[in-house]
């Protein structure tokens, strides 16, 4: 079996900027990726049909496609070993770069089929060539509700709206990058365009429907509106996975917008020797700041000199991105709850039964999901923990803490997989 | 390509999903919950919240948004 110097998980923008990175000299690395094909959530295509800027971090380090990475181990000596149903992986450095996955939050109506992601919308449309629907509204928070709304107008969607729950305040504060300014400049051009409306402080708080999505209300400033729709795409900002930094015994903190990330040094070093970790498990921040943060790692894991510049770019793109969950703020949404709406979706957990562990004694969130079930289902808690930990800590009358957060990244198993895999590794 | 989902047949195209051929065709939801027989279908599109679990040539548990549907696959409500 071969003992890799630099193993990098995960194929997105900071994977493969990790991998092009370590790779050259005699480094032998390879990055191990969940999908069939490269480029992670924030480059879904279909295949053959591989983005410019995906094909531009190409490198010669060996790809291992279809290869979740379900646990993740110190080897017996030094090193590290990555269990993958593809084989397992021995690496001595290992650069974890597993992304992110859409936030989402708890509302009347949310589970009803219609109802999706803003980043399934999208995947849907890059992926698979599928609209999500042919009247859309597109909500939630952050500048990705632009991208995927101009994408699907594009597309032919009819999109009755954007609606960003954020009030935007505090962007002329912030200078922002010129590219990022024309970036989204491009994507209003294409909704006004459209005729599709951008409302900044307005928030769907209902879904409606008997057994499929048939209209949402979305509340403004000072009114209600009920909007005939036969989609919505819906996050509030991204969950970065950190299950196998967890699992490493990485540190962790909680950052600006509430998610709970690795703490790294200026070259994306965690606490565990040995292991470097970039991308939005480091801090939610896009692809620009991904990439940045996966040169560095790589380079850094591959015992390679580091230029300043980098450093001093990803610093500036960094700030950028922490203005941008300023400006971005998800709003307090537990008001919005009724006694029947299901917080947890797999365990069909709803928040009267989340108040009643509450009401029971439990004071953390890990007590909440033994009493009630709620992140105990398929997702172990993925869809459903950063509501869980955030309710758990509201109804205490306290802030949430990384520990609430932590009860639900502490996975041994990260990845679901078969008992035939772990019976045979 | 054609697959058929609860015997019914599907016209998908290479490289889709089986939940986005069954998404194309109409098909919103092929699941009902445990409990509160509610419809589910696709949620986080991505393989995290299994909301769109689907027997797939007689495999449980599959998540429709990661299986590559192929011609002749025999999908099914779990």
């Amino acid at each position: 079996m071969i003992r890799y110097d630099v193993a990098v998980v995960g194929g997105g923008p900071a994977g493969l900027a990790a991998a092009a990175a370590a790779t050259g000299g005699d480094a032998r690395v390879v990055v191990v990726d969940a999908a069939p094909r490269l480029g992670g959530q924030f480059w879904p295509h279909r295949s053959g049909a591989e983005p410019p800027a995906l094909w531009r971090l190409r490198s010669a380090a060996y790809h291992l496609p279809d290869a979740p990475v379900w646990f993740a181990e110190p080897a017996p000596t030094t090193g590290f070993r990555l269990h993958t149903p593809a084989g397992i992986v021995t690496a001595d450095r290992v650069v974890l770069a597993t992304g992110a996955h859409d936030r989402s939050v708890p509302f009347p109506g949310w589970t009803l089929p219609g109802v999706v992601t803003v980043g399934a919308a999208q995947a849907l449309l890059k992926a698979h060539g599928v609209l999500v629907g042919r009247r859309v509204a597109v909500a939630g928070a952050g500048p990705f509700l632009l991208a995927v709304a101009a994408g699907l107008a594009t597309a032919g969607a009819d999109v009755v709206g954007v609606f960003e729950a954020g009030h935007l305040r505090g962007y002329a504060k912030h200078r922002l990058p010129s590219a990022k300014l024309a970036e989204g400049a491009r994507y209003a051009a294409v909704l006004a365009r459209h005729r599709v409306p951008y409302r900044r402080g307005h928030a769907v708080i209902a879904a409606h429907g008997t057994d499929v999505l048939e209209a949402i209300t979305v509340a403004g400033r000072s009114r209600e509106r009920r909007i005939d729709v036969d989609a919505l795409a819906i996050s509030y900002g991204f969950t970065p996975q950190v299950e196998l930094a967890v699992a490493l015994g990485c540190g962790t903190h909680v950052d600006r917008d509430g998610s709970l990330v690795v703490t790294v040094d200026a070259d994306q070093r965690t606490s565990v020797s040995g292991v470097y970790a970039a991308g939005e498990i480091t801090g939610v921040g896009g692809a620009d700041l991904a990439q940045l943060e996966g040169r560095i790692a790589g380079r850094a894991a591959a015992m390679k000199v580091l230029d300043p510049g980098t450093r001093r770019q990803r610093a500036k793109v960094r700030r950028f991105a922490q203005a941008m969950h300023d400006v971005h703020r998800r709003p307090s949404w537990i008001e919005q709850l009724g006694d029947d709406t299901l917080v947890c979706r797999c365990e069909e957990v709803p928040y009267a039964e989340v108040r009643k562990a509450i009401e029971l004694g439990a004071t953390d969130t890990r007590a909440v999901k033994l009493l009630c079930r709620a992140g105990m289902g398929w997702c172990q808690g993925r869809i459903c923990g950063p509501a869980v930990a955030e309710l758990t800590a509201h109804l205490n009358g306290r802030p949430p803490t990384r520990d609430d957060h932590a009860a639900f990244a502490n996975r041994a198993i990260a990845q679901p997989t078969t008992l035939g895999d772990l019976a045979g590794q | 390509m054609t697959f058929t989902f609860d015997g019914q047949p599907i016209a998908a195209e290479p490289g889709q999903s089986v939940a986005a051929a069954l998404w194309a065709a109409g098909i919103r939801s092929w699941r009902r919950t445990r409990h509160g027989d509610e419809p589910r279908g696709l949620f986080c599109g991505i393989g995290i919240c299994f909301d769109c679990l689907v027997v797939v040539n007689g495999v449980r548990g599959q998540r429709a948004c990661l299986v590559e549907v192929h011609d002749g696959d025999v999908v099914e409500q779990p």
